[in-house]
């Protein structure tokens, strides 16, 4: 530790082994969240990376940490991430073209830079001595350590973070709390606007799914008269998700209308 | 085991994380990569916490996490609030002071 330099390959300790494995495999993680393109799956990602970061947790000797990054983060904070995720729409992938000119060679640029000086900060950095390790400081156990500053030093701190959670809390509230305009629209005030609107092409309700006698499934649109596709009769979701089937399949003309065997 | 080389991982991690930040649009997406610079400071103050021999760092690294909580409760429900009055958690979108 006198010099933080990398020490690639002398090492052959357990934990340098979980490092040198987990370690690569994180920052894949890590710079996949950045590449791919749903958010789904940058959410996945950065599940692992969580859990990674958990394990160097506790062989670093902060078994409470890693446990209480697992049970809030993996647990917590991404089960949050993934129901806004669904709330929002799965479907929310980003475009990954660039909307400011210039801003990605920039941003790489200034995070290589960023990154190398970090590194190399730390490289050259010394400390005088080596690192003591936290092994006296767990002999009385690691979470009776933690609470032991907890509720002396920190207790301050401690406090004023309860408060912060409630704040928290409150302000998720207020902010998700969804106050009415206007009243709710009764079924009489439906059904008139829906006489008197413009054109009476939807009075009597939007077309069925389905091609009539061959396939009765929500996902295929309606043929109209001509042949073509009726696009109102698929729920906007279904083909906002893409999962729409070709109706002109199920065609009276191209089935096999011999009906020997049939009986 | 040297442990500076969780510190360059620290660092590694916190810079993929500032990247997203400025790269990626969709707000959820963003607001996992500042998650992840959290974590990576986070990671940073175990590794000192162990370098120093003293369990300060890791109370830091659980005060952190507590923030991080928070600000995942309540950036999420601005992201819900935004994409609830303009059907789009695009950070572009959400352009209104511009103009």
């Amino acid at each position: 530790m006198n010099e933080l330099a990398l020490q690639v390959g002398q090492t052959a300790s357990p934990e340098a082994m979980l490092f040198w494995i987990l370690a690569p495999l994180t920052l894949a993680a890590a710079l996949g969240m950045l590449l791919v393109k749903k958010a789904v799956h940058s959410a996945i990602l950065m599940a692992f990376v969580m859990v990674a970061l958990a394990v160097f947790y506790i062989a670093q000797g902060a078994p409470f940490l890693g446990i209480v990054q697992i049970v809030v983060y993996t647990g917590a904070v991404m089960m949050l991430f993934l129901f806004i995720l669904m709330l929002v729409g799965v479907d929310s992938s980003d475009s990954l073209t660039e909307t400011i000119r210039g801003l990605r060679p920039i941003a790489i640029t200034a995070a290589l830079g960023f990154g190398g000086l970090m590194v190399s900060l730390l490289g050259r950095a010394t400390l005088g001595r080596g690192a003591v390790g936290v092994e006296e400081a767990n002999a009385g156990g690691n979470v009776q350590g933690i609470a032991q500053l907890l509720f002396s030093t920190f207790v301050w701190p401690f406090e004023v973070v309860s408060a912060l959670l409630i704040t928290a809390a409150l302000g998720a509230m207020v902010l998700a709390h969804h106050q009415r305009i206007q009243e709710r629209p009764t079924q009489r005030q439906l059904s008139i606007s829906r006489f008197r609107g413009d054109s009476l092409a939807t009075a009597a309700g939007l077309p069925a799914p389905g091609v009539f006698a061959r396939h009765n499934a929500v996902d295929v649109p309606a043929l109209l008269p001509d042949g073509t596709a009726a696009a109102a009769s698929i729920n906007a979701s279904l083909k906002a998700r893409g999962d729409v089937l070709d109706s002109s399949r199920f065609e009276l003309g191209t089935v096999d209308t011999s009906i020997e065997e049939e009986k | 085991m040297n442990a500076a080389n969780y510190l360059y991982l620290s660092a590694l991690l916190f810079t993929i994380g500032a990247v997203g930040v400025v790269l990626r649009r969709n707000a959820i997406v963003v607001f996992m990569c500042v998650e992840l610079m959290l974590n990576a400071a986070n990671l940073s103050f175990v590794t000192f916490s162990r370098i120093n021999g003293d369990l300060n760092g890791q109370v830091v690294a659980f005060f952190t996490m507590v923030v991080a909580a928070c600000e995942v409760v309540v950036g999420l429900a601005i992201i819900v609030t935004i994409y609830r009055s303009r059907r789009s958690a695009s950070v572009d979108d959400a352009s209104l002071l511009k103009r």
